[in-house]
Parts: structure tokens; C-alpha cells; sequence
């Protein structure tokens, strides 16, 4: 398949349609809108669902009842609206019903502005809904890998029975560029066993989110607990650029990572070692991977679109392994190539400092 | 020879036992819901969905599939799993503290788009689960835990009317409120659930069905005397009565 | 003629069914059941039972589980 020019939001949608995305469920929002209207436009005339729901709080719920019959489904919002949801991804978790979320990043905290920010990483993987669960999250820095990722984000739900969220921002929602457009390259697993579909000649099923009796919620959540080990054998994923000789790593996800890659090309053409660690899963974190990848540097600038919240996961990952330092700038304040090549040289002049005194 | 005229329907799992307090109102409910998916052989194609209140445990009940729904949204997850089931049976289960309070927007919504499901809502006029706090049905002058002087309409408004609200949105095929109090009610219930039930088979729209039902620990009273409350204070404010049947107009 | 079948140990002695039988055949049991309510009891000395099952119909409990005519 040639490759073609598309927005991010149309992108996302588009791959949905791709990866047999059958229900559509959404409330409008911007910087995510044109997800909706490219599947307002698409989805009834291939025969599937389209609703444009009363509030997040119902389209969750509509994805929820999809999810029990194992069908593919999906919403996106942004910020405020995902914050209505939080309810309903707590019960997806407990219940184990997939579902896909689209999270495009907007200013906050309140109704904020529509500028692209990454303050809602802690609303996507600590959440904000109830009791100890994890959501899926995966990380997109292109539109192409916004394509790929929902692909994975459909088959990953199913496979595990867990709301997987693609968390972009209004940078990445709104922006132009060359994708393509693969064919979805997953084999789902058959949900048969225990989707909803009526009790025909077998036991009567339930999927429901409420277990009452004195210790059921604890085997349950103990259970859950070793889905989640097995989530991070499996999934967890990042991308490593030019950290093999790397004295400064930058840490960054979703587009600032795409940024600090340019911010590090110029470092380099300066004589300054630097290299870019990028999540791709936020949950899973590659904590292991960043803990490796600490011990062999020297410094850590974790640099984000917020004031600091995948910093604490930079932080636990590396363990004292190296320092860590943070640059960020929040709700609409863009990170570019520029400005954090100054916060380089400066964090790199420390290393210099340290490295001159024999400190290391 | 002797025949059986009655016996415990078979969409109830055998050792179901209901767990209500003595005289409450929803296992007479539950029991007809079982027995019209039994007269309609609808047992291999439902899915129940369940909310939350006294009316969540379902699947401990019902030998159905079952779904569970947060505080509110079973209309939404039933619109959901009916979007992706066409030709399933959806009904969901809810009292008037999960339908007709916090998920009034969701039941309004749902009728509106005259979704093919159909909703059984209970109305005790309180919250019964959580202890009998007042509910947006709770009558004026009723004393809960939250008004224990009376419900003050200066203070806290008007009850809700549910059945008639839902009967003035066009995707409604169905709209009644019945009362489980004699056995003539009792069987006129059973046929207004009956009709909300056809309603969905025969894809004419949403159905909806208020069952006044008594709550006899909250309201501090006796069974007996909680089911002659109902009939002598209760329909004075939420009148029984057919607001909507699309299928009665067509026979016209 | 008629009769039913009661449960006694499911039914929890709301004694809406005594309300409700036309011929006055069901009493309060004096023999606490398992749960130590006093149950339903059935009595039908003179076989006065119709088998009209209003008993069942408005039992909340299904512990009026069979009715014969």
C-alpha cells in the first residue's frame, strides 16, 4: 500500500475501521473531534455502529456492552472527557472487558485550553478510577505509529480482556503526514468462551465488575495482578535512539520523543553525546530496559509536556542508577527542537563538571 | 387427576434463592420477568442488564447471561451489547435510584433513540441498598434517612415521574407504571411487562415499565402494610397507567 | 379442588400470601424453619382450595413453588 497524507485523528479512526473496529461510541471534544466525524461517516454505511452517545460516561458504558459479546469497540475523547470514564475503566479491569480508548491530550487541569499537552499520563496509567487495576497504554509519536498502535491497541484488548488506551496529544491529533496503511497483521483470539450471547445449551455467563463474598475480590484482584506480569512480559516496548555510547539520555513519550530525537541530532553535530529512551508502553513502563540504559549513562533529562508525571516512573526505573534531571512545560507550552537543546547544554555541562572533578 | 397450574419458572436457577428483606417488592418482579422469557422461550437469546442497588445480583437469580453495569449506565451498556446482538433479547433491571436519579439522562437518552431493549425499574421511592436515603422519586412529606422531617420541596424538589417522561420520548414504544400490590395488579403488571417485552420482539422501540414495589425495612412498616401503602398513598403522586403503547395505536 | 406446595424453608413469613388466598387457607406456621421465621402454613381441612395460585403470584420468595388443581 502506497503511503498517503492523513491527520492524525482521520488516522487513528481510519486503522479502527482497518482492525474491525465494529462500534463506534463517542462524545465530541476537541483536539479529538474528527475521530467521531470520520466515523460518523464511515461506520453506518459499512453496516456498523455509530453513536454519537449522551456523554462519556455512556459511550464507556456502550463500549462496556459491546465488550461483553466480544465485539471490537472503541471511544475517544480528550482530558475532561476521559476523566468521565475513569469509573468505567476501573470496572472494564475488574470485570476484564475489552475496549479500546482514545485519549488525545489536551491543557488541563479543568476544562483547560484545546492546546496539545501531556498532563493526563498519570490519568491514563495510575488512573482515576477506583481499587488496584492497570490500563493498557500505549504511546504514539508518529501518525504512522498512531496507525500501528491502534492495531495493536484491538488485538491486545482482546487478547488479554483489558482496556487498552492509546494516549496521543493535539499535536499528534492534528497534524498532516506520509502513513501507510498496512493490513491489520494480528490473528485475534476467539472470544467464544466467554462472550455474552444468550444461555444456549450451557451454563448462564456473567461479566460483571461486583464480587461480594470474603475473599473474592482479593483472588480476583490477585489474578488480575499476574495478568498485568504477564502484560509486561509480552508488551512492553520502547524505542532506543543513539544511546549505545550515549552520555546524557533524554527520556521523553508520544510526540515530545519525536522532538527530543531532533533536539539529540543536533546535540551530536556539537560534540555532545546524547542519546533518546522513548516508551512506547506507558503501562507496561520498559523499566527494565531504562534501568540498563541508566547504569550506562552518565544523566537522564526526562523532558515531558507537563510538569513532571512520567518522571516519577523515569525516576523508579533508573533507582539511583544515574541522576535525573526534568525539563517540561505545561498545557499548551510546546517543547520544541530549540529550546531543549538549551536545557542539554546545560544539563550537559554538569556532566562535564562532574566528570573533570572524577565524580561519575 | 390433579395438574399443575404454577411452578417456580425455569430462567431462575434452581437454588436461587431470593435475598431481599421479607415482602420486598422484586422477587414478585423477578419472577415474572422469568416466567414471560420462559412463556417466550427467550432463555438461549437474553442478556440481563444488571445495575446497581438492591436490583445488581441478577446472575445470582437468573440462569441467564448476565451483564453488570455501573451505578446508572445499564441503559448504556445494554444499548451496547443490543447494538452488537441484534436479534438477542436486552432488557435491564434497575431501581429508582439507579434509573430514574443518578441514570435519569441515560434512561431519557436511550428512550429517545428508541433502542430496541426493554427497562424494568423499580420504584420504592428510595434508595433501599444503602439504607433508604431519599430518591428523586420520594414522595413529598416522605420521611428517609435524608429527610427525616419529610421531603421539603423548598429544599429538595418534586418527586419524579418517570413512566410519564419516558412515554413523551418519541423512540418509546412502550411507557406503563404498575403496581405488584393485589393479584389484579399483580397480573396487570406481568401484562405491561409482557407489552414492553413485545414491544422489543416485534422492534417497535424502547419499553419501558415502572413497577411501584414495596420496601417494607425502609419504610418501617409490616409487608402487608407496605403493599396497602402503595395503593392508598403511593399511586395518589405516581398514578398506574399506560402513558405510551405504539402497538395499541397501530390497532386503532 | 386444589393445592400447593410451600417451601418452608425459603419462605421468610411476609404473610402476603395468607392476604391474599380467597379462602383464608394459609395461616403462620407455630414451627420456626431453618432460618427461624415463622413460615407460611397451608391448611385445608375441608379441601376448599381452587388452585387459583393468587397465593404464588404475589409470594415474593417463590416459596410457594408448586400449586396443583
Amino acid at each position: 500500500m502506497a503511503k498517503v497524507l492523513v491527520k492524525g485523528n482521520e488516522a487513528i479512526a481510519q486503522a479502527a475501521i482497518n482492525a474491525g473496529c465494529m462500534c463506534y461510541f463517542g462524545y465530541p471534544i476537541t483536539p479529538q473531534s474528527e475521530i467521531g466525524e470520520y466515523m460518523g461517516a464511515h461506520l453506518p454505511e459499512m453496516g456498523r455502529t455509530f453513536i454519537t452517545a449522551e456523554s462519556e460516561l455512556a459511550s464507556i458504558n456502550m463500549v462496556i456492552g459491546a465488550g461483553t459479546t466480544g465485539t471490537k469497540a472503541m471511544t475517544s475523547s480528550s482530558s475532561c472527557g476521559i476523566a468521565l470514564m475513569q469509573e468505567a475503566i476501573s470496572a472494564m479491569c475488574c470485570a476484564e472487558v475489552p475496549g479500546v480508548i482514545v485519549s488525545v491530550m489536551r491543557g488541563g487541569p479543568g476544562l483547560g485550553n484545546i492546546a496539545p499537552a501531556q498532563n493526563d499520563y498519570f490519568q491514563a496509567v495510575k488512573g482515576g478510577g477506583n481499587g488496584d487495576y492497570k490500563t493498557i497504554v500505549l504511546s504514539p509519536s508518529t501518525v504512522q505509529e498512531a496507525i500501528d498502535l491502534t492495531y495493536r491497541a484491538f488485538h491486545i484488548a482482546i487478547k488479554y480482556r483489558n482496556p487498552v488506551m492509546l494516549l496521543a496529544d493535539g499535536i499528534l491529533g492534528q497534524m498532516m503526514e506520509p502513513a501507510e496503511f498496512g493490513e491489520y497483521p494480528f490473528d485475534d483470539p476467539d472470544t467464544s468462551s466467554w462472550a455474552l450471547n444468550g444461555a444456549d445449551n450451557r451454563p448462564a455467563r456473567n461479566i460483571v465488575s461486583l464480587h461480594m463474598p470474603e475473599g473474592a475480590m482479593e483472588q480476583l484482584t490477585d489474578r488480575l495482578f499476574e495478568k498485568y506480569e504477564q502484560i509486561a512480559k509480552e508488551e512492553t516496548t520502547s524505542e532506543s535512539f543513539m544511546i549505545d555510547d550515549a552520555k546524557l539520555v533524554l527520556t521523553a513519550f508520544g510526540s515530545v520523543g519525536r522532538i527530543a530525537k531532533a533536539a539529540a541530532i543536533k546535540a551530536r553535530e556539537n560534540g555532545m553525546k546524547v542519546g533518546v529512551f522513548r516508551p512506547v508502553t506507558l503501562f507496561p513502563f520498559p523499566d527494565k530496559d531504562l534501568h540498563e540504559v541508566a547504569k550506562k549513562a552518565d544523566m537522564i533529562l526526562d523532558l515531558e509536556m507537563n510538569k513532571g508525571q512520567m518522571l516519577l516512573d523515569v525516576r523508579s526505573a533508573v533507582f539511583g542508577a544515574c541522576p535525573v534531571e526534568f525539563f517540561g512545560r505545561t498545557a499548551g507550552g510546546l517543547l520544541t527542537p530549540d529550546l531543549i537543546y538549551q536545557k542539554i547544554e546545560e544539563v550537559y555541562k554538569k556532566i562535564e563538571t562532574k566528570t573533570k572533578a572524577g565524580v561519575v | 387427576m390433579e395438574t399443575l397450574v404454577y411452578k417456580r419458572p425455569e430462567s431462575l436457577l434452581k437454588d436461587g434463592q431470593f435475598t431481599f428483606c421479607p415482602g420486598c417488592g422484586h422477587g414478585v418482579v423477578l419472577r415474572i420477568i422469568a416466567e414471560l422469557i420462559d412463556e417466550y422461550n427467550l432463555k438461549k437469546d437474553t442478556i440481563a442488564i444488571s445495575s446497581v442497588g438492591c436490583s445488581i445480583f441478577l446472575e445470582k437469580f437468573f440462569d441467564l447471561d448476565v451483564a453488570g453495569a455501573s451505578h446508572g449506565r445499564s441503559p448504556c451498556v445494554a444499548t451496547g451489547v443490543k447494538r452488537c446482538k441484534p436479534d438477542k433479547f436486552v432488557f435491564t433491571y434497575q431501581g429508582d435510584g439507579d434509573a430514574a436519579t443518578i441514570g435519569f439522562n441515560e434512561t431519557i437518552h436511550t428512550a429517545c433513540r428508541g433502542e430496541h431493549i426493554t427497562t424494568i425499574m423499580i420504584n420504592n421511592t428510595n434508595f433501599g441498598m444503602t439504607g433508604g436515603q431519599a430518591s428523586a422519586t420520594t414522595l413529598v412529606g416522605q420521611v428517609t434517612t435524608t429527610t427525616p422531617k419529610g421531603r421539603k420541596p423548598e429544599l429538595t424538589g418534586y418527586p419524579l415521574h418517570a413512566a410519564e417522561i419516558i412515554a413523551g420520548c418519541e423512540g418509546t414504544a412502550y411507557a406503563a407504571r404498575v403496581a405488584i400490590t393485589t393479584s389484579k395488579n399483580i397480573r396487570q403488571a406481568k401484562e405491561a411487562i409482557r407489552k414492553a417485552f413485545e414491544a422489543q420482539i416485534k422492534g417497535l422501540g424502547y419499553g419501558f415499565v415502572e413497577v411501584l414495589a414495596a420496601c417494607p425495612t425502609n419504610w418501617h412498616m409490616k409487608p402487608i402494610e407496605a403493599v396497602k401503602h402503595i395503593d392508598n398513598i403511593i399511586e395518589q403522586v405516581h398514578p398506574l397507567g399506560v402513558f405510551k403503547d405504539v402497538s395499541a395505536q397501530e390497532t386503532k | 379442588m386444589g393445592r400447593i406446595v410451600i417451601d418452608r424453608d425459603v419462605c421468610k413469613g411476609c404473610y402476603l400470601c395468607v392476604e391474599a388466598c380467597p379462602k383464608k387457607l394459609l395461616k403462620k406456621s407455630q414451627t420456626p424453619n431453618l432460618h427461624g421465621d415463622f413460615p407460611a402454613e397451608f391448611v385445608d381441612e375441608k379441601n376448599e382450595c381452587i388452585g387459583c395460585a393468587m397465593c404464588a403470584m404475589n409470594c415474593p420468595d417463590v416459596a410457594i413453588k408448586e400449586v396443583y388443581r
